[in-house]
């Protein structure tokens, strides 16, 4: 078989893919830059999934009001600084508002949660929540962030506070500037070979001897492989 | 997904029901040998090489979960099994206060789509269980038996591995496996260290092309979500649309059967199903009948298929289908290794799984518990997504400053996101699953008093672990601790108890279920003979792995592939005799 062959061979079974649809070889392929979706779920959807994210989409679940604290406190744990930009540049607010809809078991503890911020700011500064000034937001903060050494009356708050957390992550971490931020490289269609060799050596770790020549060889991949009688690989 | 009803009127030669590992590996085989055949599906048509079915490299912001599981794909929202535990409109019902979940796949290829594409042989001594140890019962057939059929779904299929030489491992025509990642080479030293073997996977997916109709994989680290250059083994992409290509096969989607039809004399005579499309009831006519629906959907029919004949069912004068249900074991442990913190970036994906497994290496006459259990390993830098940056309340802490001082849980802003950063890539963890113990006790049932949507009785579970479970359970923890601890890693959560049975997972949670309609010799203790054809009735055969008599600690497809193409070669030297 031919270098030609091999390359086609690579591509058989990909046509009318996204893979063979920029004509270039799994391994120069690009991943086209997408902006955050707006819609429901891309992909292989069954009509009952396609309705379900319609009509969760056409649901409002936040008030205007519960919106504003809300992008108050997801830039409070994911802010802006000189590497990435702050929550709300990345739609986490809205990210918030399906999974809401999504996972109603999250709704009660989250209204519940932005309540107490009212209750707080009241007992605090005798203001409601999102009439604070930041330094006033920040000091009901620190009380409900750190779960080890909250004061016992904030432990129903600690709780909130760690799902806000949570969420907040999931939907800053799961964005392109998110993945950018955490240096995440992989799915660059592309053969794996293995460990660079400057990290093994610096984890102290090494590939078994016997097996080196077993692994698979990049450039073996074009080739259709073929065995003896016995299982060993001859070509 | 596309929508294919025909009329009924023609008849077959042979009717297929399900279109997984087991029915795409009949319709393959069958088909071949010039037999004109239908397979009947529950589900739509699916293959991931068409846009519209596509969700591999997706990434998480292509939807708006993020990429979390829902009811219909709790494996996540691009995975590629359409269905999920709880499907609405067609429950199933448990008993006793016990426990069974059932994770079923409505579409072409059936769960085939997703698995972890784990591909072991049975090994002899798996064959022969109740010789060993005296529990349960052999296999009416040995590993001699099965040993050709493995060499040729491994090169028909594709599965990468290393010869070992492990007696009951069997090493098969295997695929250069890819090279461990990183995480896999830290438990290799704690494991070394412990003096449990670790070896490369053995897991259907294309490392080098088999043949000029799939591609090779490209190392997305998808494989659930199916490959759209058919690397991955799935019945549909493999063997249900390339027999449809080649051969006399007709699919029927959307089309939920709700019993097998009989004649005067007991002989199946075709299959009664559902459309999902229009409501309306249809028949299909034909010479044989194979069921590989998955084990309980196949013994359901079954037990649903009650006539003159087949008072309690066809194929049930043992009263043994459903009974001798049985799926893996399972449990978890994971850990956090400081010296992976804060570590460089480069893309490990990998194949959509482990690397390295480590095969069951124990002596059970020295245990007090009586069949193995392999370890699966994971970790590395996967694909951020919904759940990334998790856990920080209890998590934290394990980071450590450049003066070694540990950061507090808990916490916002800036100094939080670099240190989700810091611990991206150090958690690593490893799932044991085992083999148990089948029991008579152990069973599904119809259900007397629920029907589904479509009006066909639904199935009702009885399911206890037993004291070999549990125990195995308690071993594979004590092991976890010792390799996790071993390779540098500090462990996370705390070790389960007696409480919760040392965190085994519920019965049907590892998604191996199997025995409902077991293989035997003797009729009135099985429901099948030595090649899947039922004792009661000629022309009805299995080909899932409800005639499996025990599960070994493997994960059963690779059996199922085998254990269906000798049935169907049976099959077609039967019609060739005119003995059915």
């Amino acid at each position: 078989m031919n270098r030609r062959e091999n390359l086609k061979l690579l591509f058989t079974g990909s046509v009318g893919t996204g893979l063979l649809f920029t004509g270039c070889s799994p391994e120069q392929q690009k991943l086209p830059a997408r902006d955050l979706l707006s819609g429901g779920t891309i992909g292989g959807r069954t009509e009952e999934e396609k309705q379900r994210d319609k009509e969760l989409l056409s649901e409002t679940f936040f008030t205007d009001d519960e919106r504003k604290k809300l992008s108050v406190m997801v830039d409070i744990i994911m802010p802006k600084d000189d590497e990435s930009p702050a929550a709300t540049e990345l739609g986490v607010v809205d990210f918030m508002e399906f999974i809401m809809k999504d996972m109603p078991h999250y709704q009660t503890p989250m209204r519940g949660g932005l309540m107490w911020l009212d209750f707080e700011a009241d007992e605090k500064f005798g203001k409601p929540f999102n009439e604070l000034s930041e330094p006033e937001v920040i000091e009901i903060v620190e009380e409900v962030a750190w779960p080890d050494s909250a004061k016992p009356a904030y432990k129903g708050a600690v709780r909130w506070f760690n799902m806000l957390r949570n969420l907040t992550c999931s939907g800053y971490f799961s964005t392109p500037e998110g993945w950018k931020y955490m240096g995440y490289v992989g799915n660059t269609p592309n053969a794996w070979d293995g460990i660079p060799q400057e990290v093994m050596d610096k984890h102290g770790v090494k590939l078994e001897e016997k097996y080196i020549p077993q692994y698979l060889k990049p450039e073996d991949r074009g080739t259709i492989i073929e065995w003896d009688d016995d299982a060993n690989i001859i070509g | 997904m596309s929508f294919q009803i025909k009329n009924s009127g023609e008849a077959y030669d042979v009717i297929i029901v399900g279109s997984g590992a087991g029915g795409g590996m009949a319709s393959k085989i069958l088909s071949e040998a010039g037999l004109s055949v239908a397979v009947v599906e529950a589900g739509g048509d699916f293959d991931p090489a068409k846009e519209e079915d596509r969700t591999q490299l997706r990434p998480p912001w292509e939807s708006p979960r993020r990429g979390a599981g829902t009811r219909i794909r709790p494996f996540g929202d691009f995975d590629a099994a359409i269905g999920g535990w709880d499907i609405d409109g067609e429950p199933y019902t448990r008993k006793n206060g016990t426990e069974f979940d059932w994770f079923r796949s409505r579409m072409v290829g059936g769960r085939t789509n997703h698995w972890g594409r784990i591909s072991l042989r049975f090994g002899p001594n798996d064959f022969k269980r109740a010789s060993i140890d005296g529990l349960g019962h052999d296999w009416p057939i040995g590993y001699d038996d099965l040993k050709p059929y493995y060499d040729k779904v491994d090169k028909l299929i594709g599965v990468f591995g290393t010869k070992e030489g492990i007696y009951n491992e069997p090493d098969g025509f295997f695929l250069p496996p890819p090279k461990p990642r990183l995480h896999e080479l830290y438990m290799k030293k704690g494991a070394d260290k412990v003096g449990i073997p670790m070896i490369p996977s053995r897991l259907s997916m294309l490392t080098r092309p088999i043949n000029k109709d799939r591609g090779v994989c490209f190392f997305c680290s998808q494989c659930n979500r199916a490959c759209q250059v058919h690397a991955d083994f799935s019945a549909g992409t493999c063997l249900v649309h390339p027999a449809m290509k080649k051969g006399k096969v007709d699919l029927y989607t959307h089309s939920m059967v709700r019993k097998v039809t009989t004649d005067e004399s007991g002989k199946a005579t075709g299959v009664s199903f559902v459309s999902k499309v229009d409501l309306k009831e249809y028949k299909l006519k034909s010479r044989v009948v194979v069921l590989g629906a998955s084990a309980c959907e196949s013994a359901r029919i079954m037990m649903n298929s009650k006539s003159k004949s087949h008072p309690d069912g066809i194929g049930n004068s043992s009263g043994m289908v459903g009974r001798y249900l049985h799926d893996s074991t399972g449990t978890d442990r994971m850990a956090i290794v400081p010296s992976m913190m804060d570590r460089e970036r480069y893309n490990e994906d990998g194949v959509g799984g482990l690397h390295m497994y480590t095969p069951w290496w124990g002596d059970n006459k020295k245990l007090n518990f009586a069949r193995g259990y392999h370890i699966e390993y994971w970790g590395g830098m996967g694909q951020p997504a919904y759940g990334t940056g998790g856990s920080m309340d209890s998590m934290r802490k394990y980071i450590t400053d450049e003066f070694g001082k540990p950061s507090p849980n808990g916490g916002y802003g800036a100094g939080l996101k670099k240190d989700i950063r810091k611990i991206y890539g150090s958690t690593m963890g490893m799932s044991g699953r085992g083999e148990s113990v089948p029991m008579y006790d152990n069973y599904c049932e119809i259900d007397p008093n629920t029907v589904d949507k479509f009006g066909i009785p639904v199935l009702r579970f009885n399911y206890n672990w037993t004291d070999q479970e549990v125990n195995q359970a308690k071993h594979m923890h004590d092991t976890f601790e010792e390799i996790l601890t071993e390779a540098g890693g500090i462990l996370l959560g705390s070790k389960p108890g007696p409480e919760t049975k040392y965190g085994l997972l519920a019965p049907g949670r590892i998604i191996h279920e199997v025995g409902t309609t077991r293989m035997g010799n003797d009729p009135s203790t099985s429901v099948l003979n030595s090649n899947c054809q039922a004792h009661d009735c000629d022309n009805l055969f299995v080909v899932d792995a409800g005639p499996f008599v025990s599960q070994a600690d493997k994960n059963p497809t690779w059996t199922i592939l085998a254990l269906a193409w000798r049935t169907s070669d049976y099959i077609v030297s039967e019609l060739n005799k005119k003995n059915i």
